[in-house]
């Protein structure tokens, strides 16, 4: 389903990733783990397209998504092909309601039956939002947004979903919700690549998984067989 | 209280700009110059009805500011601010000088409709009628841009933009298109508040805008830059003090226009993002 090629980026100087090539298959959750500075985010924001737009870096490699190539378009084309982020940090807009949030996932979309219902399953799945539907962004508290951010991308009905560290900065009880929300996404047909510092969360969910060290990929396998390796082990999960 | 509203219009202008790109666009003032002269060819040579010319003036105004958007600052979206910031002032002056090329120099008379003229009298007070009509439209007009900003998917964005604008785009949504949008629809202002004014002081002249533009960049300051109903307020508390200046010290009405620097200086100095600015984190 998305293929990347020997991708590179360089920032002005620094090389944030050396020739990472990945593949997600349909269906599947695939997950790139790697510590602080690895070059996670900007694998993501590579395939998002943000990448080539900013002033000083270069980016080279080739992404494919559903066999189109995708290095070189916009931003918004790319996400309206289907490819949906839910940015580190959350990035739910402060100024925003909820609501609103959740309408500007779905910008593009009618606003038909199909939009309506989507909102309801949002609401089954968070209960939470549904008694701030009117509360701004900025208002929530950091699982909130979480979900919130997670929300607004299923209001896209994308393709692929692909989450930057959803766990980070969250309660464990929390944390747990948060991986079972993905797993449901996921068996609902959503295709899923997962970024995590939460290795063994991480893994134990995933189909297949990456370890990412500054800027190449060290190794791979299937999320089991990472866990069980004792070089994952001894990196990411002692 | 109509100077205030007019202030307000333009000022409109200038705050929708800054929130969504952080520019302040100088050459909105002589945008609202162009609006005047737009209406003015409308009604003069092609003899049009005065509000058919109005509305053709602000749709050719609104596609004015998307062009120069386009033109001028699209190419430096990703550059630093400064740059786009003195491509402002440059456009400004192209913009000045096409007008002194193109119209002269010579203010010409601007035409007056009749429903404008009568003065209307409220017990002690007189007023002229556009000055009435002035505030209503005004009126009508923020409603179309609350509606627009509250109530509709470009608006969401708008706002969306102002606080957060490499996330926008991964929703799908075409910033530029965005932007341009709002260029249009600040311009579109502008041209109504352009009119307006030239309606009420019926001359125009190439440099017009300077003056009405450097005042409604305070009123946006003043009303916290980046706030759209900031700016009305903004607006209307300008344009009532310096009648207040005028009316009750006519010997400083010469320095009326100061005033507005002045207020200027004491917002910056003492309450930087303005009446209802919020403090955004940078
Ligand atoms: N905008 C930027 N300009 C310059 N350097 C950057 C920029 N963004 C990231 N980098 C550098 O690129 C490298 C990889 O950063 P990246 O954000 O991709 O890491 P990450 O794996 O997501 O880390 P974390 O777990 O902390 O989020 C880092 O060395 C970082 O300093
Ligand atoms: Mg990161």
């Amino acid at each position: 389903m998305l293929v990347v090629e020997n991708l590179s980026v360089n920032y002005g100087g620094v090389r944030a990733l050396r020739g990472v090539s990945l593949k997600v298959d349909q269906g599947q959750i695939c997950t790139l783990i790697g510590s602080n500075g690895a070059g996670k985010s900007t694998t993501v924001r590579a395939i998002s397209g943000q990448i080539k737009g900013m002033g000083g870096s270069i980016i080279s490699g080739c992404i494919t998504f559903e066999d189109q190539a995708i290095t070189t378009i916009p931003v918004h084309h790319i996400a309206r092909l289907g490819v949906v982020q839910v940015p580190e940090g959350r990035r739910v807009f402060p100024n925003l309601t909820v609501r609103e949030n959740l309408f500007m996932g779905g910008y593009n979309r009618s606003r038909d039956s199909g939009f309506a219902s989507d909102i309801e399953h949002i609401f089954s799945l968070f209960p939470r939002l549904k008694e701030r539907y009117n509360q701004l962004g900025g208002t929530l508290s950091g699982g909130e947004r979480q979900m919130l951010a997670i929300g607004r991308a299923i209001m896209a009905k994308p393709k692929l979903i692909m989450m930057d560290e959803p766990s980070l900065g969250l309660a464990p009880n929390v944390v747990d919700e948060v991986f079972d929300i993905i797993q449901d996404i996921n068996s609902a047909g959503t295709t899923i690549l997962l970024i995590e510092q939460n290795a063994m969360a991480a893994l134990s969910v995933s189909d297949y998984g990456y370890v990412l060290e500054t800027g190449e990929i060290r190794m791979e396998g299937p999320g089991k067989e990472l866990l069980d390796d004792e070089r994952v082990i001894n990196a990411y999960l002692g | 209280m109509s100077l205030g509203t007019l202030y307000g219009l333009i000022a409109i202008g200038y705050t929708m700009v800054y929130g969504i790109l952080r520019l302040i666009n100088f050459a909105h003032a002589d945008v609202m110059m162009m609006s005047t002269y737009f209406a003015f060819f409308g009604i003069s040579m092609f003899a049009l009805p005065w509000w058919v010319a109005a509305i053709i003036a602000m749709i050719l105004t609104a596609l004015l500011g998307i062009m120069i958007d386009q033109g001028a600052y699209r190419p430096l979206r990703r550059a630093p601010r400064i740059s786009a910031l003195i491509t402002a002032i440059g456009v400004s002056f192209l913009l000045e000088n096409l007008g002194l090329v193109i119209f002269g120099s010579r203010p010409r008379a601007f035409f007056r409709p009749e429903i404008f003229r009568p003065v209307w009298q409220f017990g002690e007070i007189h007023v002229l009628s556009l000055s009435v009509y002035t505030i209503c439209i005004t009126a009508v007009l923020l409603v179309f841009v609350y509606i627009i900003i509250y109530r509709t998917r470009i608006g969401m964005a708008m706002r969306a933009i102002s606080r957060d604008m490499q996330t926008v785009p991964l929703m799908g949504v075409d910033l530029n298109r965005v932007i341009a949008f709002t260029f249009g629809m600040g311009s579109a202002l502008a041209a109504a508040g352009g009119i307006l004014w030239a309606m009420k002081y019926p001359q125009i002249e190439p440099l017009m805008g300077i003056f009405p533009g450097l005042k409604a960049f305070v009123a946006a300051v003043l009303g916290g830059i980046g706030n759209v109903f900031g700016a009305v307020i903004g607006g209307f508390i300008l344009g009532v003090t310096e009648i207040l200046l005028v009316a009750f010290f006519p010997e400083f009405s010469g320095y009326r226009d100061a005033l507005a620097f002045l207020l200027l200086i004491l917002v910056l100095l003492f309450r930087p993002t303005g009446i209802m600015g919020e403090v955004l984190p940078e």
